[in-house]
């Protein structure tokens, strides 16, 4: 619903962060760790560029939420331990 | 005090006078001295400043974009190639409607390389939803930076400003400069305190997304705040006046044009040496004037209609060229014109670019040719004064 010139702010603001867009339903492919070959290096986890990776115990685990495939962690990753898996296949 | 002072010193007092709690600044030529002193001052604890070198004019803005948002008074200093680069965030802070206020030292745009006198850095920034104050002489730079921030930071403007010196001209030239007392500035403008900025523990986007059907109220708004500016300047420059003594002539500054046949129209330190020719051709008869374009955004568009329906002649300056059209200025004085109950006779020239020096003389020859234009009609409505290899001879 258009509201009047009169009723807004001088710039639109928004009173919740952007998390509440769900933007790993975007993706297509999807990263998959093998926690086994991880050297722990946390490679992955600087240069995710949307902080979709957490870490546990210096493990990567993907957010899935926010990961949209973007394949940047599995191209870093020296151990090889992230690969990219087209979603919907297993 | 009175102090003779550079124009970039001028900006620099008028930044510190103005108590700027955020300075974010990249240096370029001729723009460097303003910076360096304003580091001086934060140094030495002149003023108390958190000054941010950063590696763009780009992050410049998008530091002062950011430190505005959160509530601090904000300067920048620019020139040139540095105002074009910001050209993307420069849309952000009028968008965002962050009284932030920058010094725009006006200089050519390459190539061919350049770092004279030339107004198309400015130009070029006419539509990002600035104020743009084309100055004359130090001390209105240095008044005009006051002014801007209490203009900007009204409720109903919450714009932008520019304050404009020409390269070298005012920038690196000498000239008595009043800086006023502290204790006087302070209490003509008050701290800055927005209705709206970033506070710690509350989230809140700013300048977010909205769809079609609310975009167009948002830069209703912003439009409503720049007319704001039109009528709040003049109020503002009125009470500068009862405060420090002195004004610098509204949004157009017109000088003997009470009775004027042929008008010239210019902006910036031009506009000086325009004074004293209408003063010599006045001596000798001539009903000649001038009026100076302060202004560039807000446009005085009122002021011009009004002009435009007393005279006969209407020659205009450009210090640039809108390639495929004609020179910015004249396009827009015209536009003014049209509206006006008389329509005068009217002529785009296109002088000192890259900073050829405009003489007297060549101002004595276009007043010549605008009053013989004046009579019979323009016939090549923009001309290009003293380029070599023209038949026209100017100098």
């Amino acid at each position: 619903m258009t509201k009047s010139y009169e009723e807004i702010p001088l710039t639109p603001i928004s009173d919740s962060p952007s998390t509440i867009t769900i933007t790993g339903l975007w993706r297509v492919m999807r990263p998959v760790v093998d926690a086994k070959k991880c050297k722990k290096c946390t490679i992955c986890w600087k240069f995710c560029p949307d902080a979709a990776i957490k870490l546990v115990d210096g493990v990567p685990v993907i957010d899935l939420q926010y990961c949209k495939g973007c394949g940047i962690c599995s191209f870093e990753c020296p151990a090889k331990c992230i690969t990219m898996v087209k979603e919907g296949d297993r | 005090m009175r102090s003779v002072m550079t124009g970039n010193y001028a900006s620099a007092y008028g930044a510190k006078l103005a108590r700027a709690e955020v300075i974010a600044a990249y240096p370029i030529t001729p723009q460097t001295s303003i910076v360096e002193k304003l580091a001086d001052f934060v140094a030495t604890g002149e003023l108390d400043a958190k000054f941010i070198p950063v590696e763009s004019e780009h992050s410049a803005m998008a530091a002062c974009i950011a430190a505005e948002t959160a509530g601090a008074r904000t300067y920048t200093a620019t020139s040139s190639q540095g105002l074009t680069l910001m050209h993307e965030v420069l849309m952000w802070a009028s968008g965002a409607r962050l009284p932030i206020v920058m010094t725009n030292v006006a200089r050519a745009m390459a190539p061919p390389w350049s770092v004279w006198v030339d107004h198309m850095d400015s130009v070029a920034q006419r539509d990002t939803g600035w104020l743009q104050f084309f100055c004359q002489d130090n001390q209105e730079v240095l008044d005009t930076i006051i002014m801007a921030y209490k203009v900007c930071e009204n409720a109903a403007v919450m714009l932008p400003a520019m304050i404009i010196e020409d390269a070298f001209i005012l920038s690196h030239t000498s000239e008595p400069v009043d800086v006023p007392d502290q204790q006087l500035v302070d209490s003509f403008l008050p701290a800055y305190a927005p209705e709206l900025k970033i506070e710690p523990g509350k989230a809140m986007g700013f300048g977010s997304l909205v769809k079609p059907d609310q975009y167009m109220e948002f830069r209703y708004k912003a439009m409503l705040g720049m007319r704001e500016a039109h009528d709040r300047y003049l109020r503002v420059e009125q009470q500068f006046k009862s405060v420090f003594g002195r004004d610098h002539g509204g949004l157009l500054d017109r000088y003997r044009c009470g009775d004027a046949e042929v008008v010239l129209v210019c902006a910036g330190s031009v506009a000086a040496t325009a004074r004293e020719v209408v003063d010599a051709m006045r001596a000798k008869g001539t009903r000649v004037g001038l009026a100076r374009i302060k202004a560039f955004r807000p446009f005085p568009q009122e002021e011009f209609k009004e002009l435009a329906s007393k005279v006969e002649g209407i020659a205009v300056l450009d210090r640039s060229y809108t390639f495929g059209a004609a020179g910015a200025m004249f396009s827009e004085v015209k536009a003014a014109a049209y509206s006006a109950h008389r329509k005068p006779v009217m002529k785009n020239y296109i002088a000192g670019l890259g900073g050829r020096d405009i003489t007297p003389k060549i101002l004595e020859r276009i007043f010549a040719d605008m009053i013989v234009v004046s009579k019979r009609g323009a016939e090549d409505e923009v001309e290009w004064v003293d380029v070599a290899g023209l038949p026209r001879r100017w100098r």
